[in-house]
């Protein structure tokens, strides 16, 4: 069993409300830091910790901290990224609908060190039944005096909000956020300046993920320097990783990062193996978005290394041969599934995502879907597997944020990496209404004798 | 004639005091969900009367109304079926569901049953991807759907549409 930091508790009998909770050990962590220390002192342990940010860029979080401009008299705002919009990705879900309080726990704590009075949560829209928990453990830790006014006679005060969206996957990016925690519509601002300076109504924000505002309380707790002993380099602590797709096991996972993609597939304490017997084809490791990696180079690097499941190790080779951590979101596809429909439905994903401030991304993310639904129902030319690479690279850092290279690199890799599925469609326009094109040559190199 | 309770009232006043003196415009989101589940779906009426609550332009309620997509636009059926079709819940089978639900309930993608009870639309990633195939069922998530758990959940709604009427 690996080291669990978040989840430990998950499944104590009660744990979401406040009494089993604190029973538990849980607001140890705002003690600790409202009596023995400073707010820097605070960033300073999630800077030692090594923490990176949980939402699928991993950024550091103690330098975002550290980044945030403190003009006088100007009010700071911490705002909880609880948007999780990308395909595969659940794990937030998972840690607020059953810890509510480690969440309300790690966002007292962060808005101690970074100074915000008053706290957002913003969460998507259709989690509506969250938001109803989250309120409930707000009133519950305010009801203990964690919140409001003077918290524990230390003369910090804090209010924690939750701000429910309604259905926009743009939102999860920092400014969209901050645009339609404004009212408006969730359209991401030109950066800089940077939230860290002027973010929500003008004022300086930071921004952090429902996951890595979390973490902050094993950090305080055990100390950064101890926190940094988990995990491997610059992959530290434990990450949450939401499996689903083919699996026996689909659920969300706690892992230290040291272990191998293949022992998280196949081992019976994660994903338990692939569903009904069948055969690896392809995963996408961390949130649609991140590109698709055939069997043989999921769990083999392009060396013949074997991968792990830390931010390095999934990205070595690059787009050519890699992947990235991203989000968490472990999307496994069987010998039975069609790489190319898939494509489709993630480009038609991202098409109706798009804002539309970007002309790359709102034509682009269009001519995607078109083209990739064509060749899926078997109207495809060869000439546009060509065209949709032309399109893709066109997109990819040509918008205002990142949902267009969000939305270029899934068709990049599945072009990448199974070109001849795609021309299989367009060779075989009948066939591939009725069958699916299989496994290939992409076979799991360790699972299926080649 | 538009016009919230008493009760729903008081709720704007507490959801605009979550923002700085003078930002009450953060609270239109808010405001229209609570529009939204009073009337089921947002009027221009509806909307006129959210910006004259909050003091704002009736424009700036119209183009968030129209950017978000749990906003209907239009009226819909008692019971909304929101069916997720992105990638995780189509290689576990959403788009069978979809045909089911289809086939069952008579109508297509986008429309309401003649009888007012039941519209169907598809939508795009909810954040259940390991419990797959689902769909949104109001404030809730309905999970692992098969045919069965389908012809259950039809079922219920009818029998609560009876219990409401």
């Amino acid at each position: 069993m690996g080291v669990k930091l978040l989840l430990e508790k998950a499944h104590v009998e009660g744990i979401r409300h406040y009494d089993v909770y604190r029973r538990e050990g849980g607001y140890r962590s705002v003690e600790k830091v409202l009596k023995t220390m400073s707010p820097d002192a605070v960033t300073e342990e999630v800077k030692k910790a090594g923490l990176r940010g949980r939402g699928g860029a991993g950024f550091p979080a103690g330098m975002k901290w550290s980044f945030l401009a403190k003009p006088e008299g100007i009010p700071r705002h911490l705002v909880c990224n609880a948007d999780e919009s990308e395909p595969g990705t659940f794990k937030d879900r998972y840690l607020m609908e059953f810890l509510p309080h480690l969440l309300i726990e790690g966002l007292i704590v962060a808005s101690y060190a970074l100074g915000s009075n008053a706290t957002y949560i913003y969460i998507r829209g259709e989690y509506a039944w969250i938001t109803d928990i989250l309120e409930n453990a707000i009133a519950e830790a305010k009801a203990n005096g964690w919140l409001g006014n003077n918290i524990q006679g230390s003369g910090f005060n804090c209010e924690i909000y939750v701000q429910r969206g309604a259905g926009a996957y743009i939102c999860g990016e920092e400014t969209a956020l901050i645009e339609s925690l404004e009212g408006k519509r969730g359209n991401p601002r030109i950066k800089p300046p940077f939230p860290a300076v002027k973010g929500v109504w003008d004022r300086p924000t930071v921004v952090n993920n429902v996951e890595t505002l979390a973490a902050v309380v094993p950090i305080i707790n055990m100390g950064g320097d101890e926190y940094a002993k988990i995990g491997v380099g610059k992959s530290t602590g434990t990450k949450l990783i939401s499996a689903c797709g083919n699996i026996n096991k689909p659920g969300v996972y706690e892992i230290d990062m040291t272990i191998s993609v293949e022992e998280f597939i196949y081992s019976d304490e994660y994903c338990g193996g692939i569903k009904d017997g069948k055969k690896l084809k392809a995963c996408i490791p961390g949130g649609s978005s991140v590109p698709i990696l055939p069997a043989n180079l999921l769990l083999k690097t392009a060396k013949g290394e074997t991968r792990y499941m830390n931010y390095e190790s999934l990205s070595d080779g690059g787009f050519a041969t890699g992947s990235m951590m991203g989000s968490g979101g472990f999307i496994v596809l069987d010998e039975d599934q069609c790489v190319v429909k898939n494509t489709y439905t993630l480009a038609r994903f991202y098409r109706h995502e798009s804002c539309g401030q970007c002309s790359p991304c709102r034509e682009g993310t269009g001519w995607m879907e078109k083209i990739l639904k064509a060749i899926e129902t078997g109207k495809g030319k060869m000439s546009d597997i060509d065209l949709l690479w032309d399109i893709q690279r066109k997109i990819e850092g040509n918008t205002i944020c990142p949902l267009g290279d969000a939305a270029a690199w899934p068709v990049a890799a599945a072009i990448r990496h199974f070109r001849d599925e795609f021309e299989w469609h367009v060779k075989n326009p009948q066939e591939c209404l009725t069958r699916n094109y299989g496994l290939a040559h992409y076979a799991d190199p360790i699972h299926v004798p080649v | 004639m538009i016009k919230f309770s008493e009760e729903k009232l008081n709720k704007v006043q507490e959801i605009i005091r979550r923002y700085p003196e003078g930002k009450q415009k953060s609270a239109v989101i808010p405001v229209l969900h609570l529009a939204q589940e009073e009337y089921g779906w947002l009027s221009a009426e509806t909307m006129d009367y959210v910006a004259s609550l909050l003091r704002i332009e009736p424009i700036e309620v119209y183009e968030v109304a129209t950017f978000y997509s749990m906003f209907n636009l239009k009226p819909v059926g008692k019971f909304l079926f929101e069916v997720c079709q992105t990638g995780p819940c189509m290689i576990s089978g959403s788009d069978n569901i979809i045909e089911y639900i289809k086939q069952r309930l008579g109508i297509g993608v986008g429309e309401t049953t003649p009888d007012g009870l039941f519209t169907l639309k598809t939508v795009e990633c909810l954040g259940a991807c390991g419990y797959a195939p689902m769909m949104q069922l109001g404030k809730h998530y309905r999970e692992h759907l098969t045919k069965d758990r389908v012809d259950q959940i039809i079922e219920e709604c009818r029998k609560n549409a009876g219990m409401l009427n």
